[in-house]
């Protein structure tokens, strides 16, 4: 078991990851708070507690990697970063201006920390491959990490590049899946579903852990897990709420894609006090 | 210049170097999408089998993975037919490749008409076109062996994205093994003023035909290969339009957006004046065999000589 003062501190810091996340899309008047929010908690485990990065030395060839393939959900990125000291926490404010580094969707070449440019839905999981391949061709030590949506695996690229994960044996990779059930036209089952998830991973060979997405000492020994697993590449379902943490952004396709009036700023901000 | 008996397709040329170039350089690495026999990666694979990667029928991955690949500080040369590179996996190389710029060669086996028989599905006619509008992406479209070979190894001194359009057609050796050439640096070959034929790839061997042939009657023109499409050489482009009385321009390609409008393009902003394209006009190719396909379609020998004498 993890200790209860480590969970503590993570789950303050996912607090003040969520906070980032209001921050610059309020700031920038636009963005996708929704589902950054959902996979806030994975992603602040992720880079303060799981993956062996520098912030001092973000191009070094050891470190873990992540592939954001939901790239719009850049905010939650920007601000995991931010907080571990790639940039300073200022810089979310300019996110989404001409003039800014942040741009909407995230810029490998713009933003030290970022280890690949994503935007365009399904394409992420081949490039965490690549960089997967590389790892075993150089025997190098690092994992990589990849974070689909649940209405991104509709995307065909998804399947070609799973058989790819599957046939290659990349057990240095591990597939998060952000399922909040939710996409801009509707439910995932409204608009195309994608489920069952998990068996579907599983048929292509992956070996797949279902969780609470927002639960810290579940997402670690997830992570955990995954790491003991051989052979083979790792996908951890996780289920989580679009909206996460900010009362009347929960559970809501609408806020998918849109940024928080003044009034909506202040209430969310209070909340994630 | 005289073509060499000497036939070779440029996809043989291709994987013989990438052999080649596997031996000297270890960051070499090549993906396949179930075709590494025609495109010949297959002479790599053999060779370096750890650093080769079957990606089956399943380009868009291909092409991602690549990207993956380069990040890690690969250099990975990604083969299939033009039409399912460029084609199909358009936006992967739009967003995972050429928007981050990334190290990654797209060497495209199977371009234009001349592909033959399999008729217009397999055809490739727009792939210059696409590839030229991506910021980052260097074009390049080689006309024999010598060039071919020339240009595999020359590519992966550049950090960055190269679309690489190869044929599937033998063709006669144009270039003696000591020729130089250099990215975006057309290659000039006879000095005639009365006409000059640009050409890229495939018709380059062509043209040298047509301007034998011209010669005999006194009629001298120059031909210009463009192994490099983006950047385009503007300089040669303007002496020609000023020392010659007529411009043509040849391609295996689509007239929209191919080697043509790119040469209009100079000529517009700079020393306005007539350019006859001939391509393949806005229409999809057909089965048949190469040669026939490049009668019928106008890009050979004898549609040049006939623009070269109206």
């Amino acid at each position: 078991m993890e200790k209860i003062t480590e969970i503590i501190k993570l789950q303050e810091m996912a607090k003040s990851v969520r906070r980032g996340i209001i921050e610059a899309v309020y700031r920038g008047k636009s963005g996708h708070p929704g589902g950054s929010l959902s996979i806030a908690d994975i992603m602040t485990v992720l880079y303060f507690n799981e993956m062996n990065i520098d912030e001092t030395n973000p191009n070094w060839e050891e470190r873990d990697r992540l592939v954001l393939s939901k790239g719009h959900c850049s905010p939650a990125l920007y601000s995991c970063l931010a907080q571990r000291g790639y940039f300073d926490i200022e810089e979310l404010q300019s996110f989404r201006d001409i003039e800014s580094k942040l741009q909407g969707h995230p810029d490998m070449n713009k933003v030290k920390g970022v280890d690949m440019t994503s935007g365009s839905l399904g394409q992420g999981l081949s490039v965490a491959n690549g960089m997967a391949i590389a790892g075993k061709l150089d025997n190098k030590q690092y994992r990589v990490y990849a974070i689909l949506g649940d209405g991104e695996i509709e995307e065909g690229q998804i399947w070609e590049a799973a058989m790819a994960s599957s046939k290659y044996k990349l057990d240095n990779l591990c597939v998060i899946v952000d399922n909040n059930n939710l996409q801009i036209d509707g439910t995932i089952e409204e608009v195309m579903s994608s489920y069952p998830i998990d068996e579907k991973f599983k048929k292509f060979g992956f070996e797949v852990l279902t969780i609470d997405g927002h639960n810290i000492s579940e997402i670690i020994q997830a992570f955990n897990k995954a790491k003991t697993i051989k052979e083979k590449p790792v996908c951890i379902v996780a289920k989580t709420t679009k909206g996460k943490g900010v009362s009347f952004m929960e559970n809501q396709a609408s806020w998918h894609g849109k940024a928080p009036n003044d009034e909506q700023y202040k209430q969310a901000m209070e909340e994630l006090n | 210049m005289e073509l060499k008996d000497k036939k070779v397709a440029t996809r043989q040329s291709y994987g013989e170097a990438l052999k080649e170039l596997g031996k000297e350089n270890e960051k070499i690495v090549v993906l396949d999408a179930d075709l590494s026999s025609a495109t010949k990666t297959n002479l790599f694979a053999k060779e370096f089998p750890k650093r080769f990667f079957e990606m089956g029928i399943a380009e868009q991955n291909m092409i991602g993975t690549s990207a993956g690949l380069a990040t890690c500080n690969k250099i990975p040369y990604a083969s299939t037919f033009a039409v399912f590179s460029a084609g199909r996996a358009y936006d992967q190389i739009r967003n995972s490749i050429c928007y981050p710029k990334l190290n990654v060669k797209i060497c495209a086996t199977h371009a234009g008409i001349t592909v033959g028989e399999d008729g217009a599905t397999h055809q490739m006619l727009e792939d210059i076109s696409m590839m030229r509008t991506l910021p980052n992406m260097i074009v390049m479209s080689t006309s024999d062996d010598i060039q071919t070979k020339w240009a595999v190894k020359e590519i992966s001194k550049i950090n960055g994205p190269v679309y690489l359009r190869l044929s599937r057609l033998e063709t006669n050796v144009i270039y003696d093994e000591n020729q130089k050439f250099e990215i975006g640096k057309a290659v000039q070959i006879g000095n005639g003023t009365d006409a000059t034929i640009f050409a890229t790839g495939i018709t380059v061997q062509e043209a040298i035909k047509a301007q034998k042939e011209l010669a005999k009657n006194n009629i001298n023109v120059r031909v210009i290969d463009f192994h490099t499409i983006k950047p385009i050489d503007k300089e040669i482009i303007l002496n020609c339009a000023k020392e010659t009385k007529k411009l043509i321009s040849v391609e295996d390609h689509s007239i929209i957006g191919g080697l043509g409008t790119a040469i209009s393009e100079v000529l517009t902003d700079e020393y306005p004046c007539k350019l006859t394209r001939l391509g393949i006009k806005d229409t999809f190719g057909k089965s048949g065999s190469a040669v026939k396909l490049m009668h019928y379609f106008k890009i050979d020998r004898e549609e040049i000589i006939k623009n070269v004498i109206e």
